[in-house]
């Protein structure tokens, strides 16, 4: 051998804990899941979300250790701090393949994402696609607020036409886009709609999506006090709107019903608007990995390796 | 070739026999002809016999193929460079005869397909030519189907019988090769292969016989040096990657795509680079070190997630196989001007690792230590590798697999408390508690790429900034501290040391040959660890009075290469200078020998270098 290499460090040693056995643990109760107090502004749409994602761990009896609460950028995306589990703060619009590539390498992990409307459709546009289309295992809530939130009042590509902002202050002229159709058009398999101002619903909601496998995603409208005051009066029934459910009798296998459901005007409808099984990435590319392996059932890495070399020969 | 002069004529009578220790074959022609598969073949044979053996070749940029060549130099002593000039040129079509009979030593041969090339009878005077209907033959001896398909195998031959090659070992590389296939095409192809040995080229051309190399120990593998890349990555125990197709990168994408499942793992190919890197940290996050890679174009891509890595101390493996840019550049050329975007692309404070294996085997090493630094350290590591070690087929010794590949799944055992960006520990370096951790007291830790305290919480504290990015810079000092000082080729001390890093580590130590063959005192320094560099360079520096860096890309708007650069900023010495081209292609001993002599004349009135260099590739 010509070449020397340097030689690994020892790991440090770990000191073992020796923590309840999970029979004996209690739900995670609020204040054991809570961490840092939110940074966002009194009365902001977030605070809702956060408040049953906590409600989530403690009714589903998740551990700490077993979720995974992941983001990218954005006033929402400061989400990771605010929770007591492992957690990563990525960088802007990329918290999906971030997510992937924990949720692929890591079947015994919650993988939850969340994050804005300009995270998720505008820098993250392409991702949200493939995303979607691969049917990651994952649960992903976009809190939109139809803005920019974390840097103060720009146009988003949620934002409703007319819409004044300090990028358009003429109003906003570009077609929004409508995170129900755009899911669906992208091959998503869980695809629901909610508002921060219904409680009960959203954690229906977020509880459809966690026992759905494969890509589970809620679009959660969730107002921006500071930037844009009132934006889903109109969804609730405290300010004189309507609350209005998809329809009993709607099918969430039908894609065209689903699409057509998103084309409502707005606020329109809220509940699961598509939801059908197909084969989630993780269990096709487990399926590729087991069939592969079992050629090579019985043989350490090092015997597998040195076959190949040896046709290397 | 040495050892014969092959420009006295053989003229009539029996086949003659030459002794040769060295040959640089040249096959031209198109790509779908199977150009490579020659040279793997020829290569192969190198590997299973006493010769060594490197490879060059150009991969044709068009999808249809398009002129190809393959170049391989067999040797029964140390092969360092594909050869500055061809021995024999091999030439399938005009064009093929046309573009790289200048390659071919004055003298050499020209062995070519007398259905397609029309000889220049000025050309006649300098080489010599030898004319085989190679295409009606080929289509004659697999049974007249009038296509040519075979051709390679056909040449072969004829490469076989004119030195005088292993005939056995060469139809059961074949049989090999095509074995799982269609059993007619093992028959064409030895079809193809035995009656061109059996063709007669008595009187007209004598054998060439490789003297005896060095009895070798173990046994030897032959790939090139993404497969080397890739398999290093296997034995390191990484078993996730994820990537966005392009040349010259994509092979390892799609070697570990193959294999990866083999071990347990798998491989993503993803909407663009930046989900690529972004998964690829998501894995690493999650316990395991991942590998993503690119080319130029991609690399760029993903600079903003590196500098993510860099704050959140997520161990990754980049690679990036350079080849000619800036943009999409010259794909399918050589070119080492992404040094500086490994070392220092992205914004912010942020020091990261940089290796550079020098050739097929220390990919598969360097591959390791990059695992291992990236785990040990917490830090994104860049492999810096090019278009002409991606490509390059050679022969080295077979690695201690048993002993080299290593287990490196996640340690899931619970912990009482844990500060990911602890500042106490020793050297600043961090090391995570992967998510499924239990973690006793309750506090969970946030990787972040938001300057942060010790718990990974956002801070906005001028001293906690300070502190961080310290810390993040002084584990890299520390690793600075344990990297090994590179060995001097030639002696310690003398008149120049060229200083290079990457591919070019062959031709450079033949041109110290060389050079040294000539009376100059020239020796060289090769550089694997670009970032860090290692404590103790500047002790080799002070022993020579010429530092040059001999480097594929520009000479810059100062005068100095990236590497040259780095070195003049870090050492702050005048002697440090440059030796650049860029034009696509890999160093000729020629060329760096030229550089030597310029640099030397611009600072001395007297010549320094006795030896003509351009006699030197004689
Ligand atoms: C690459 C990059 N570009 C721009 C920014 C600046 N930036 C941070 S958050 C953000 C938009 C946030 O909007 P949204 O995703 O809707 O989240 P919100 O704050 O509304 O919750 C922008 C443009 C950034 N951090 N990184
Ligand atoms: S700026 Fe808007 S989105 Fe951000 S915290 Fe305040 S209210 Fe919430
Ligand atoms: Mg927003």
């Amino acid at each position: 051998m010509t070449s020397t290499i340097l030689e690994p460090l020892l790991p440090p040693v770990r000191v073992a804990a020796s923590p309840l056995a999970d029979a004996d643990r209690k739900p995670l109760a609020k204040k054991e899941v809570a961490a840092d107090h939110p940074t966002w502004c009194p009365g902001c749409g977030d605070f809702s979300v956060l408040a049953l994602y906590f409600k989530l761990i403690e009714k589903r009896k998740l551990w700490h250790e077993k979720i995974t609460t992941i983001a990218g950028i954005g006033c929402s995306s400061r989400f990771p701090y605010f929770v007591q589990s492992h957690g990563a703060h990525f960088i802007h619009g990329r918290a999906l393949p971030f997510a992937s590539g924990v949720s692929l390498s890591r079947p015994d992990l919650h993988v939850f994402v969340f994050g804005g409307d300009g995270d998720a459709f505008s820098i993250g546009g392409n991702h949200f696609t493939h995303t979607a289309r691969r049917n990651v295992k994952m649960t992903y809530v976009v809190m939109d607020n139809f803005v920019y939130g974390l840097t103060k009042k720009q146009t988003s590509p949620t934002s409703p036409i007319g819409f004044k902002s300090k990028t358009d202050m003429w109003g906003s002229l570009d077609q929004p886009i409508n995170p129900m159709k755009q899911a669906i058009a992208a091959g998503a398999t869980f695809v629901a709609r909610t508002t921060h101002t219904n409680p009960n619903h959203v954690l229906q909601m977020m509880e459809a999506a966690m026992d759905h496998d494969g890509f589970g995603f809620i679009e959660c409208l969730s107002e921006c006090v500071e930037f844009y005051e009132g934006a889903f009066d109109a969804a609730n029934p405290r300010k004189g709107g309507a609350f209005n459910q998809v329809p009993a009798d709607h099918d969430p296998t039908d894609e065209f019903a689903a699409y057509k459901l998103a084309d409502e005007a707005f606020p329109g409808r809220f509940g699961i608007f598509y939801k059908v099984q197909r084969a989630t990435k993780n269990a096709n590319e487990a399926k590729i990995t087991k069939k592969t392996q079992e050629k090579f059932l019985g043989q350490a890495d090092w015997q597998i390796l040195k076959k190949t070399f040896d046709r290397l020969k | 070739m040495s050892e014969t002069t092959l420009s006295v004529p053989s003229g009539g009578g029996p086949t003659q026999i030459s002794s040769i220790s060295e040959a640089v074959i040249r096959i031209a022609g198109n790509s779908q002809d199977g150009i490579q598969a020659i040279g793997g073949f020829l290569a192969r044979l190198a590997g299973r016999s006493e010769q060594e053996v490197m490879t060059f070749m150009t991969i044709p940029s068009t999808i249809s193929g398009g002129p190809s060549i393959f170049q391989v130099r067999i040797g029964s002593g140390e092969v360092l460079s594909a050869g500055d000039e061809a021995d024999v040129l091999l030439a399938f079509y005009q064009h093929s005869y046309e573009g790289h009979v200048q390659s071919v030593k004055k003298g050499g041969i020209i062995l070519f397909d007398s259905d397609h090339v029309e000889v220049n009878p000025e050309w006649q005077q300098t080489w010599r030519h030898v004319g085989v209907p190679i295409s009606s033959l080929t289509v004659e001896s697999i049974g007249g189907t009038a296509r040519d398909k075979g051709k390679n195998l056909f040449a072969l031959g004829l490469v076989a019988k004119m030195f005088d090659l292993n005939v056995l070992k060469l139809t059961k590389l074949i049989t090999e090769r095509f074995a799982g296939k269609d059993e007619s095409i093992v028959k064409n192809a030895l079809l193809a292969f035995n009656a061109a040995y059996g063709y007669s080229m008595e009187g007209i051309l004598e054998t060439f016989q490789f003297v005896e190399g060095k009895k070798r120990e173990g046994q030897q593998v032959v790939m090139n040096g993404n497969e080397s890349l890739g398999y290093g990555l296997i034995a390191a125990g990484v078993r996730f990657g994820a990537g966005y197709p392009i040349t010259p990168w994509s092979d390892i994408m799609e070697l570990l795509r193959r294999e990866l499942p083999k071990y347990g793992g798998s491989f993503i190919q993803c909407e663009d680079e930046i989900a690529a890197v972004s998964m690829a940290l998501g894995a690493g996050y999650a316990g395991r070190v991942a590998v993503t890679g690119s080319s130029g174009p991609g690399v760029s891509l993903k600079t903003e997630a590196i500098g993510w890595a860099v704050m959140a101390e997520i161990p990754l493996v980049v690679v990036d196989v350079q080849r000619g840019g800036p943009s999409t550049g010259m794909p399918t050329n050589v070119e080492q001007s992404d040094l500086n975007i490994a070392c220092f692309g992205g914004h912010g404070d942020s020091p990261r690792v940089v290796l550079a294996p020098a050739n097929v085997e220390d990919c598969f090493y360097t591959a390791i230590e990059a695992v291992n630094i990236a785990r040990d350290y917490s830090v994104p590591v860049i492999l810096l590798t090019d278009q002409a070690i991606a490509t390059r087929i050679e022969a080295f010794e077979e690695p201690d697999i048993e002993k080299v590949c290593q287990d490196i799944s996640p340690d899931l055992t619970p912990v009482l408390d844990h500060k990911p960006y602890d500042l106490s520990a020793p050297n600043g370096v961090t090391r995570h508690v992967a998510p499924g951790t239990r973690i006793q007291s309750g506090k969970y830790p946030i990787v972040t790429g938001l300057e942060h305290d010790e718990l990974g919480h956002p801070t906005g504290s001028p001293k906690l900034h300070t502190q961080m990015t310290a810390k993040r810079r002084s584990k890299l000092q520390a690793l600075a501290a344990r990297l090994p000082l590179p060995k001097v080729f030639g002696p310690a001390e003398g008149n120049v040391l060229l200083v290079g890093w990457g591919s070019t580590q062959g031709p450079v130590r033949e041109a110290v040959e060389k050079a040294r063959a000539g009376g100059d005192s020239v020796s060289s320094l090769h550089l694997k660890y670009i970032n860090p560099l290692p404590n103790g360079l500047e002790t080799i520096f002070s022993g020579f009075n010429h530092i040059l860096v001999v480097e594929i890309n520009d000479e810059g708007l100062y005068g100095f290469g990236q590497l040259a650069a780095l070195l003049r900023a870090r050492y702050a010495d005048p002697k440090i200078r440059a030796i650049n081209k860029c034009d696509g292609l890999t160093f000729k001993v020629r060329e760096i020998l030229e550089g030597v002599r310029v640099k030397l004349a611009a600072t001395s009135p007297a010549p320094l270098l006795a030896s003509n260099p351009a006699a030197a590739s004689a």
